[in-house]
């Protein structure tokens, strides 16, 4: 039984009309595991979130949720799944305590026992002394963390994020990140979406790289980095706006982008430093640890963030 | 038929949960109350000024069977039937609408065991809950005005409970093909024009003959005729057909909904 993935799926593809959204992916999550989707907008990472979450079926391929179909058994997936959408859907009607005994209801909590979890998950989300405010007036990080809190009402074996740090600011997205650290410390299986490479070095143990709706790399953080990148890349800017990339050849491998030039190299010093030996004079150089954005630069040959 | 089935098999606990989710909406604010308190004095008002203040110029009306009656008496039942429809109508378009299309509550609560059906289920006795208060508080005048007796009131309460599911169910459906706000317009102008020409304040038989067709199709007709035959004691076989119009119209609106949930949130 702990052997049985969580998640498996084969040739599995998401069609609306001509527009093809997820085209034929294989995916296998296993029990303990953190795995993200890692890619930009329309790659087709929320549309696979859910067809895993069972509210959309899949068009074609085979998707086994919990071991179980949820074309059959939906409703008996979900009663095990925590979701946490793209855009929170708190109930505005309702207070934040509310939220969550409300929501427990729906998954056949007693009313008693909604208001147990409800205290348990406020202290988590660190929502204690807003339990009785509205849901407007809350800041997005307190939201979201709302929104994650109601997630986990049901205990689930898995949850899922649908990029659950996109528009918060730096300090909501470190506390957000540092709960959910948690959470996968205590076992949970998390699966989630983003398009911030530091988010996915943060959280995943595994993920993969989807572009155009179909998976183009797979593996851990650093593996994919060790794979489709260099240690280090030195960023270049030159302020005139002469090409300098025949300059530069033989450094190592380089891409240039509108604003930039990217070098990718084993020693960024050393670059740098024939980079002057050169003559070349660059206006700005930054040398740093070679990330998961420029692992997908190089799968696609774009920026995850535009 | 298979999916009818599949339907079928509804969770009594997750329909709780989705009435569950309103009672805690009404803990909201007083705004909703005073919808709530409005809705229900819009019927009574026009009772009194019509059915009472025009009735003394009316003065008695002959029913179809021969028996004469008060034009109060004719028209309150009429009201009773109006305030089941506008107090499921109320809920399940303008409340059903924002949960669904809005507040984006639909789509929470999909990501939970429970399923459309259930949703609409439970959206539906929600509003039969407040279309009840209504017709329960308007018997009550209607009892004190002595415009019924206290045992057609409670014969006729049941029957206004039928009309609330079969407005809320249709309520229901005609709000999942609501693009936005504006054609609530719509949905307005054709309740006032149901409301003043269902044989509400003048017996159908009375209308042209053709205009009697068409209202004979339209669905506060049935409610009125129902109600006001229980409420006044005019028994008849005619009263079966009438609530037969209102089931199906409630099971085809409820239907229909569910489907539309699963349809444009589930996809």
């Amino acid at each position: 039984m702990s052997e049985q993935p969580l998640i498996y799926a084969r040739g599995l593809v998401k069609r609306f009309g001509d527009f093809t959204a997820v085209d034929g992916i294989d995916l296998e999550v296993a029990p303990g595991e953190a795995f993200g989707f890692l890619g930009p907008n329309g790659a087709g990472k929320s549309s696979t979130m859910r067809m895993i979450s069972c509210v959309s079926l899949p068009t074609g391929g085979e998707l086994r949720i919990l071991g179980l179909d949820p074309a059959r058994d939906g409703s008996r997936i979900r009663a095990r799944l925590g979701v946490c959408p793209q855009l929170d859907n708190l109930d505005p009607d309702l207070s934040v305590r509310e939220n969550l005994t409300t929501y427990a209801r729906y998954f056949g909590l007693s009313k008693a026992q909604a208001r147990s979890r409800a205290d348990e998950l406020l202290d988590f989300a660190q929502l204690q002394e807003k339990a009785s405010s509205a849901v407007e007036p809350l800041s997005g990080g307190m939201k979201r963390r709302l929104t994650i809190a109601r997630a986990l009402v049901n205990d689930p074996d898995l949850v899922l994020l649908d990029e659950p740090t996109t528009g918060l600011d730096p300090q909501a997205r470190h506390l957000l990140w540092e709960r959910l650290f948690r959470l996968k410390q205590r076992g949970t299986t998390l699966v989630l979406t983003t398009h911030y490479m530091d988010e996915a070095e943060q959280l995943c143990d595994r993920l993969v790289v989807m572009d155009g709706g179909r998976i183009v790399a797979e593996g851990s953080p650093r593996s994919l980095i060790e794979t489709y990148s260099t240690p280090e890349v030195v960023e270049l800017r030159f302020a005139d706006g002469v090409d300098y990339a025949g300059k530069l050849e033989g450094i190592g491998r380089i891409d240039p982008l509108p604003d930039r030039i990217l070098l990718y190299a084993d020693d960024g010093d050393a670059a740098v430093a024939e980079v002057h030996r050169r003559g070349l004079t660059p206006s700005s150089v930054l040398v740093r640890r070679s990330s998961l954005e420029d692992v997908f630069l190089q799968l696609t040959g774009r920026t995850l963030v535009d | 038929m298979v999916t009818t089935m599949l339907a079928a098999r509804i969770s009594p606990s997750r329909v709780g949960a989705v009435i569950n989710r309103n009672v805690g909406a009404l803990r909201s604010g007083p705004s909703y109350w005073l919808v709530l308190v409005s809705g229900f004095f819009e019927p009574v008002l026009y009772l009194l000024s019509i059915g009472v203040g025009v009735g003394a110029l009316v003065g008695e009306l002959r029913l179809p069977s021969g028996r004469v009656v008060e034009y109060a008496e004719f028209v309150a039942p009429a009201m009773l039937a109006v305030s089941a429809m506008s107090g499921a109508l109320a809920e399940t378009t303008f409340n059903f609408f924002f949960k669904m299309k809005y507040s984006k509550t639909f789509e929470a609560v999909l990501a939970t065991p429970v399923k459309p059906f259930e949703i609409a289920v439970g959206e539906l006795a929600w509003a039969l809950v407040r279309s009840s208060v209504y017709t329960g508080a308007f018997l009550v005048v209607m009892v004190a005005l002595g415009l019924t007796s206290p045992g057609w009131a409670l014969a006729a309460f049941p029957a206004t409970l039928l009309v609330g599911v079969a407005f809320g169910g249709v309520g229901m459906a005609i709000s999942t093909l609501m693009r936005g706000w504006q054609d609530f317009d719509m949905l307005t102008t054709g309740q006032f024009a149901l409301f003043l020409f269902s044989g509400t304040f003048s017996p159908v038989q009375d209308y042209p003959a053709a205009f009697e067709v068409v209202v004979a199709v339209t669905p506060l007709f049935h409610a009125v005729e129902l109600v006001r035959g229980l409420a006044i004691g005019e028994l008849g076989w005619g009263l079966l057909g009438h609530a037969a119009y209102l089931v199906v119209m409630g099971a085809a609106g409820l239907a229909f909904a569910a489907r539309r949930i699963q349809r444009t949130l589930c996809v």
